[in-house]
């Protein structure tokens, strides 16, 4: 069953029209990577995806209601509300504020930390160590891996139905990448459904069920994420490059 | 998820093994530096604490006036430079509610002079609120992320508000009269005489920045709109509505200036139509040098500029016009941003 699904979508942004008619399908607990090359609009899909771009033709519907389209666009909020969250390329922490204070924004119905489900805190701590060292530290002030680490624990404080997380290994080292991917296996194994966007293909191939790959504002490929693994020839045509140059 | 321990006290005790990022005190000590270099100027302490509490007193009610202004900016990036209108209908209502209420005013006994002036906070803070509302429905909600229209609209809203104050109270200056029992000055460290609405401002300034500081820094309300302030598109992403806060600040906004003009006008002791154009210059001086968006920049800029108005208009009064101008230049030689810029923007 499809979670999320797209129908011809267009988005344009001012005058430039960057999506054309995108169809993509999100099944319900599993992990869908969003691949293609910089520019192909996958950043665009999700913010499209979240009402942060309207959607200018065609239709976002998830589990079963319209959330974008002519036939009725939601907002941001009222989204965000349904259960899907969002982790931006920019991770989108709050610098002025102290990691405490980030994931206290993320409980809405939490007036104070007191309040927030302590179990589920305790979770991500243990997924995400450097949270709980931090705590009271201006995120501003943390490591490009510790707030990607923050933006990702931020999306899961509280049970979402649908993660949106554009290329969270980007500019992070190797030995921290393999942490994230340790993190949000985690994640996966929670049967939370999680479209991620993702340039390198060894993230992708390690937490990927199903794929979609992106080519000038259209899918162009979808699949088992274990086919394209497998299969060079599909990776030449859809991704343009080698796996050996993508890990 | 496999532990249940309690888990705000564990990370804070790990936490306090970290060293916290340092605040930075450099643009209050400047303030500090401001007052002290003076003090040789001026020569006498009398005249020094007079001015500095005159200074401090105008600055309180700057902030008072500038704090919405700059929380509107940072969260909206909303440019509104019609903000003087609120402030010359504060003003413009202290004279109608002093007016009224003529008997309390002549009224030797302190409490029956405060009343009037508190029945004017209130009266000015309610119909700014009003009146704020309506600004932000009409004029500002059209404009959203387009800079040069807001200039353009929110100016032409400040000419239409100048004039309807003129149809209401002529276009004549309107003096105000203290009310008796807060006419003179109170002595301190000897000689030195303060105005005793001066120390009345001061007072208020200090409960409205006490009220904002716990708003801001201790509540979910204050959590959202800092955040906001930062970055408005990741807030709504959390679930948030922003434009139901900004209408709640913008209306705050509103009531802070219409009560910052009408200790203004007290202040002034009259009021004349241009008043909001005119401290229109003050506050957007201090909302640069704060910082845009920057609360305690703003306080902060507000103390300096009270401070260097008063100060210059004693020593230099032929540059002081031009004194709060030199100050916005030369702090922004030291910080381009302002004294506290805003993360992320």
């Amino acid at each position: 069953m499809n979670l999320l699904t797209l129908a011809g979508v267009h988005t344009h942004i001012g005058a430039y029209h960057i999506l054309h008619g995108v169809d993509l399908e999100v099944p319900a607990g599993q992990v869908t990577m969003l691949l293609g090359r910089n520019g192909a609009g996958k950043t665009t899909t999700l913010r499209t995806i979240m009402g942060l771009w309207p959607t200018s033709q065609g239709s976002v519907r998830f589990d079963g209601q319209t959330i974008g389209g002519q036939a009725g666009q939601r907002s941001t909020p009222e989204i965000a509300q349904l259960g899907i969250a969002y982790v931006p390329e920019n991770m989108g922490i709050f610098g002025d504020l102290t990691v405490r204070e980030n994931l206290l924004l993320a409980a809405r119905r939490a007036r104070t930390v007191e309040q927030m489900d302590s179990a589920r805190l305790e979770w991500l701590f243990g997924l995400f160590p450097a949270l709980k060292k931090f705590w009271l530290y201006p995120a501003g002030k943390l490591s490009g891996g510790q707030k990607q680490m923050l933006a990702i624990a931020r999306a899961m404080v509280e049970e979402q139905r649908l993660l949106l997380i554009d290329e969270p290994s980007k500019g992070l080292a190797p030995a921290i990448v393999q942490n994230l991917i340790a993190a949000l296996r985690e994640l996966k194994s929670t049967k939370t459904t999680v479209l991620l966007v993702e340039q390198n293909f060894g993230v992708a191939k390690a937490l990927g069920d199903f794929v979609a790959v992106m080519d000038d504002g259209r899918v162009v490929h979808s699949g088992a994420m274990a086919e394209l693994a497998e299969d060079e020839s599909l990776q030449h045509r859809f991704l343009g490059l080698s796996l050996g140059a993508h890990q | 998820m496999s532990t249940t321990t309690t888990a705000a006290a564990t990370p804070a005790q790990a936490a306090a093994a970290i060293p916290k990022a340092r605040f930075d005190g450099l643009p209050i000590a400047l303030v500090v530096l401001l007052a002290l270099a003076a003090l040789p100027l001026i020569g006498s302490p009398s005249t020094w604490v007079t001015l500095t509490v005159a200074g401090l007193a105008m600055g309180m009610i700057i902030f008072i006036i500038a704090s919405g202004l700059t929380l509107v900016f940072g969260l909206m990036d909303v440019l509104n430079f019609g903000h003087g209108v609120f402030i010359a209908l504060g003003a413009y209502l202290a004279t109608s509610v002093f007016a009224a209420m003529s008997g309390w005013t002549t009224a030797p006994e302190l409490w029956r002079g405060l009343v009037p002036i508190f029945a004017t906070m209130f009266v000015a803070m309610l119909l700014a609120s009003a009146v704020g509302w309506a600004f932000e429905r009409v004029l500002i909600r059209p404009v959203y992320g387009q800079h040069l229209k807001q200039i353009l609209i929110t100016m032409g809203g400040m000419i239409i508000g100048e004039e309807l104050i003129k149809v209401i109270w002529g276009a004549t200056p309107i003096t105000i009269e203290m009310p008796e029992a807060l006419r003179g000055v109170v002595t301190l460290f000897g000689d030195a005489a303060v105005e005793k609405f001066r120390l009345l401002a001061t007072v208020v300034g200090v409960l409205v920045l006490v009220a904002m500081l716990f708003t801001l820094n201790r509540t979910k309300l204050g959590l959202l709109i800092r955040a906001g302030v930062q970055d408005r598109e990741m807030v709504e992403s959390l679930g948030y509505r922003i434009r139901r806060l900004f209408v709640g600040v913008f209306v705050a906004g509103s009531a802070l200036a219409g009560l910052g003009g009408a200790l203004w006008g007290i202040y002034q002791h009259g009021v004349l139509p241009q008043i909001g154009a005119q401290v229109n210059v003050l506050i957007f001086i201090v909302i640069i040098i704060g910082g845009l968006g920057s609360t305690t920049g703003c306080l902060i800029g507000a103390l300096l500029v009270g401070l260097m108005a008063n100060y210059t208009g004693f020593l230099a009064p032929k540059v002081a016009m031009f004194s709060n101008i030199g100050l916005m230049v030369a702090i922004l030689l030291w910080r381009p941003q302002g004294l506290y810029p805003v993360a992320n923007r």
